[in-house]
């Protein structure tokens, strides 16, 4: 392993002061003074009905109501992949929650109040709710234009359906795989929706000013796609991205809900109709959970073959994803699994189909894990239970039909370097693999679950990232870029990137959050690719800078530039040893000469990164011939679970995750994404799951109902595993590890169920309930 | 109908008019300019609204300003004049906290139970907070941070 300095390092977090003295600014936090406006939403309470008229002159007539804005004011469409939507429902709503109207007063309790008298006519529709009802012939349209919404090339929706894409991957002939195939194993395996749960709700304050400026400041994981996608939306007003300024403070979080445009669209749209007053629109928790992008359920039905010795031959993998009302993200998470819904794993033949469907529930979107989490319920499952059937011992059967580097991948390109078989023998080391554990007390049963993971990141082909970079006085950095801290650490993953360049330590570097007129852009900070592609950016920022420095030393002392070299924040030279400039002696002022003069300038650098040899154009009927994803990060956990089979209560004992993340920036901060995501992803399989009634309204938006982790839920040791294999195209060899973490949690919980009670759960959550009642259901 | 009261927030006397339905929550952070309480469900679930009323964690969006009229308020802002606490210190140590918006509940949280308890156990740390909901961390950097200024470790183990 290379030698560096501040690379691969646990740097202490270069945002933990502010946020532990509770200084961290979030949107919410800013003030606006008192001509800031806050607006309520008119929500649909149908999930599927024509708007038959909308009165709002009762509201109107409340003191302190400054407007109500419905969607006939601003009649536009936005979507990221597929514009689907409108800003407010124009003649139709799909959902129960969708914004129908807005309220904008001098204040929330008058907003809310002036809400609650708009009256809104509908006349119901039949709903569905279930993707596999809405893809049969005789039902109802939800989206009757579907093929006429603009959207990106790699989309297809089927005409007259409730198919807004199927993204199909063919690979070798499934039905001779099959045949050749000594065991053959069908089943299907549902996964429910779930609520990211991040603990800031969106909020979004918009300023539309006197002289026709648009700011944005809002709650963010993407401040240039945004702007993107409001200059799209509201091009008809006569704005463009150089009328629009989106400013993003630090985040409460993300997980893929804040990322695109979700509710700031309807922020940035009612500013334009107050001109000169900030109006502020800040979801309550419960529509936090009802009206942001959703995790999607998906229905999967999984066909594996094998042969005797283990061989894996074939897999025929349908998803059924359940998209919800708008899939203008969304299709692209249900893309990015028909790509890769093989899992981590050397298989000849293949045919994948993975249908976006529309559903008269929330719109679906990005949730940590794009997909990968919910196939990998299925795929995982079945892994160990044909291992099993061949009487192979799973973590075996896995070891021998783990992909390899250079393995031709279901869609034809080439596997990138992978230290796969190193994770499976560590995570199986770390949880004792092939060892019964010990119940704690009686009348307990232990069981063991192992997964593996993979995931890539789901871009665009032309995903850009970029840096600026700048010296002050005392030699101290401000690095720019416009990726988000999302509590993942990227601000100081960055910094120790400049750092290891510039031999500037990264507590003198500041990375602050971004503000898209005056840092560089960037794409969105989703799919863990920051670290990798935005890294990418600031290492040739801190080059430029570098190299501008040993050409102002080469103009003022006369060295070859090649001779030179930094070293503890002075440029040094190979040819004189005696020679050392402090880069606070000349990163603004210059070096003075002899006749008085000076040479140099301030210290700038500037990088840019785009994975230019991807490409999304493939045969649509086999998805051969593109490049759609840039690398896979891949990994394999483990799991002892101890079990009361008489209540079906788990106990997490021990868990363990290993992955390849090339080169750990940071160590201690993929620490933190393995034990975090870790257990966000043990609860989406031990008790989340977002329950909705027979007429599509939603029953646990809350805390309350919505259980999420709490400080005594977490397992009893839980064993991040770093494993680096270099990824050549990463920064220091670095690729991205944040959305992973949780991959493998569901089917290694399945897994571990079924090896302690002998039951095999195919639905998640595996509920204490679900588990006693196939305890009981045993024959 | 306003009515006039007077909190002690950090140490000041603060005299204002509030609604009587005005949360003590909402009365900090729009009223008095006091950010470190934040809105995250305002119905008790999440405890990102924490903070001392006379000493003790309180939800704050659940307490009504006018309940509060002659009492303390403490915000992580009011915690020490002089820097971090050595809690404070140890949570940025331990890199404990991910996007930091749970961090001003939790630090009160834990800063309440090393008043009352100076050298608490795993459990007693991971019930004191079990309150404020995070859902970055998994906790166990949180809670390490809590038992290092206690002087225990977690579970035995000592990798942090």
């Amino acid at each position: 392993m290379a030698d560096f300095k501040f690379v691969g390092k646990p740097a202490t977090r270069i945002d933990g002061l502010p946020k532990v003295m509770g200084a961290a600014t979030f949107v919410d936090d800013i003030d606006f003074g008192p001509d800031l406006l806050h607006a309520v939403i008119v929500e649909s309470p149908h999930a599927h009905a024509l708007i038959k008229g909308i009165d709002t002159s009762e509201a109107e007539r409340v003191p302190g109501v400054v407007k109500v804005v419905t969607g006939k004011d601003v009649p536009y469409r936005f979507g990221l992949y597929m514009k689907d939507r409108y800003i407010l429902a124009l003649d139709r709503v799909r959902f129960v929650g969708e914004q129908v109207a807005a309220v904008i007063a001098r204040d929330l309790k008058t907003a809310l109040r002036a809400a609650k008298l708009v009256e809104v006519s509908y006349e119901p529709l039949p709903p569905l709710f279930d993707p596999l009802d809405a893809v049969r012939e005789d039902c109802c349209l939800l989206h009757p234009d579907l093929c006429e919404c603009e959207r990106v090339p790699w989309f297809f929706p089927e005409a007259d359906t409730n198919v807004a894409h199927r993204r199909k991957t063919r690979k070798g002939d499934v039905e001779k795989g099959f045949e050749e195939a000594d065991i053959v194993l069908e089943d299907t395996y549902t996964v429910p929706r779930y609520a990211h749960c991040a603990i800031e709700p969106h909020v979004v304050v918009g300023l539309f000013d006197h002289s026709d400026r648009l700011t944005l400041w809002s709650a963010s994981q993407s401040p240039h796609t945004q702007r993107n996608v409001f200059a799209e939306s509201l091009a008809p007003l006569g704005l463009s991205h150089q009328d629009i300024r989106v400013v993003t403070p630090y985040v409460g979080g993300g997980f893929g809900g804040k990322a695109g445009v979700t509710m700031e669209i309807i922020g940035a749209a009612l500013a334009t109709t107050v001109k000169g007053h900030p109006v502020k629109l800040r979801w309550t928790r419960e529509q936090e959970f009802r009206n942001t992008y959703q995790r999607q359920a998906v229905v999967a039905k999984l066909k594996i073959g094998a042969k005797r010795d283990g061989t894996l031959t074939a897999i025929e993998h349908m998803l059924y994803w359940d998209a919800g009302a708008y899939v203008e993200y969304g299709a692209n998470v249900v893309n990015a699994v028909g790509l890769s819904a093989t899992g981590a794993y050397r298989i000849p033949n293949v045919k994948i189909d993975s249908l976006c469907i529309y559903t008269n529930l929330p719109p679906g979107g990005p949730y940590r894990g794009f997909g990968y989490s919910e196939f990998h319920f299925g795929l995982e499952s079945h892994m160990t239970r044909i291992a099993k059937e061949l009487g192979i011992d799973p973590v075996e059967f896995r070891r021998k039909n783990a992909i390899q580097e250079g393995d031709t991948l279901a869609y034809g390109a080439l596997m990138n370097p992978s230290g796969l078989t190193e994770a499976i023998d560590r995570a199986a080391e770390a949880i004792e693999w092939g060892k019964k554990a010990a119940p704690s007390k009686p009348g307990r049963v232990t069981g063991k679950g192992f997964s593996l993971m993979w995931k890539a990141p789901a871009m665009p082909p032309n995903a850009g990232s970029a840096a600026f970079l700048k010296f002050s006085e005392d030699g101290s950095v401000n690095v720019m870029v416009s990726g988000m801290e999302i509590g993942q650490g990227y601000l100081t993953v960055m910094a120790q990137i400049a750092a290891e360049v510039l031999t500037v330590p990264p507590e003198r570097i500041r990375v602050e959050t971004p503000d898209t007129d005056r840092n560089p852009y960037e794409w969105q900070t989703v799919g863990s690719h920051v670290t990798w592609g935005c890294g990418n950016a600031v290492r040739e920022a801190a080059l430029e800078a570098r190299d501008r420095m040993f050409d102002v030393v080469h103009r003022a002392h006369g060295f070859e530039t090649e001779t030179l070299y930094l070293e503890d924040e002075k440029v040094k030279c190979r040819t004189k040893s005696d020679f050392e400039l402090a880069l606070r002696d000349f990163v603004i002022t210059g070096i003075a000469m002899e006749d008085g003069t000076f040479r140099g300038g301030p210290i700038m650098g500037s990088g840019a990164f785009m994975p230019e040899f991807t490409s999304a154009l493939s045969d649509p009927e086999t998805s051969q011939g593109g490049h759609p994803n840039v690398h896979y990060t891949v990994g394999a956990a483990g799991i002892v679970l101890e079990i009361d089979p008489a209540t079906g209560r788990v106990e997490v004992v021990k868990a363990a995750l290993a992955v390849d993340v090339g080169q750990a920036i940071n160590p201690d901060l993929v620490n933190g994404q393995i034990t975090g995501g870790m257990l966000q992803g043990l609860a989406t399989v031990l008790y989340e799951d977002m329950r909705y009634d027979s007429d599509g309204r939603l029953l646990n938006p809350n805390f309350t109902d919505y259980k999420i982790p709490t400080a005594m839920d977490v397992p009893r040791e839980m064993i991040p595993i770093i494993v680096e294999v270099p990824q050549p195209d990463g920064p220091f060899g670095a690729r991205g590890v944040g959305e992973h973490t949780m991959i493998p949690a569901a089917p290694m919980v399945a897994n571990a169920v079924a090896d302690a009670l002998g039951v095999r759960i195919t639905s998640m959550p595996l509920t204490a309930e679900k588990i006693a009642l196939a305890v009981k259901a045993k024959p | 109908m306003k009515k006039t009261i007077t909190l002690t927030v950090n140490g000041e006397a603060r005299t204002l008019d509030v609604e009587p339905s005005d949360t003590l929550l909402e009365v900090l952070r729009e009223k008095l300019g006091i950010k470190s309480p934040k809105v995250g469900c305002e119905r008790g679930d999440c405890g990102s609204c924490t903070v001392l009323l006379d000493g003790a964690t309180v939800r704050s969006c659940l307490v009504l300003a006018i309940e509060a009229d002659g009492h303390e308020v403490t915000t992580v802002e009011g915690l020490s004049a002089d820097g971090p606490t050595e809690l404070q210190r140890a949570f940025v140590e331990h890199n404990s906290f991910q996007c930091g918006f749970c961090a001003p509940g939790v630090v009160l949280s834990a800063t309440e139970l090393l008043r009352k308890n100076p050298h608490p156990t795993e459990d007693e740390v991971k019930e004191a907070i079990s309150g404020n909901l995070c859902r970055c961390t998994g906790y166990e950097p949180i809670v390490d941070a809590v038992l290092d200024v206690g002087g225990a470790k977690r579970g035995g183990r000592d990798d942090g």
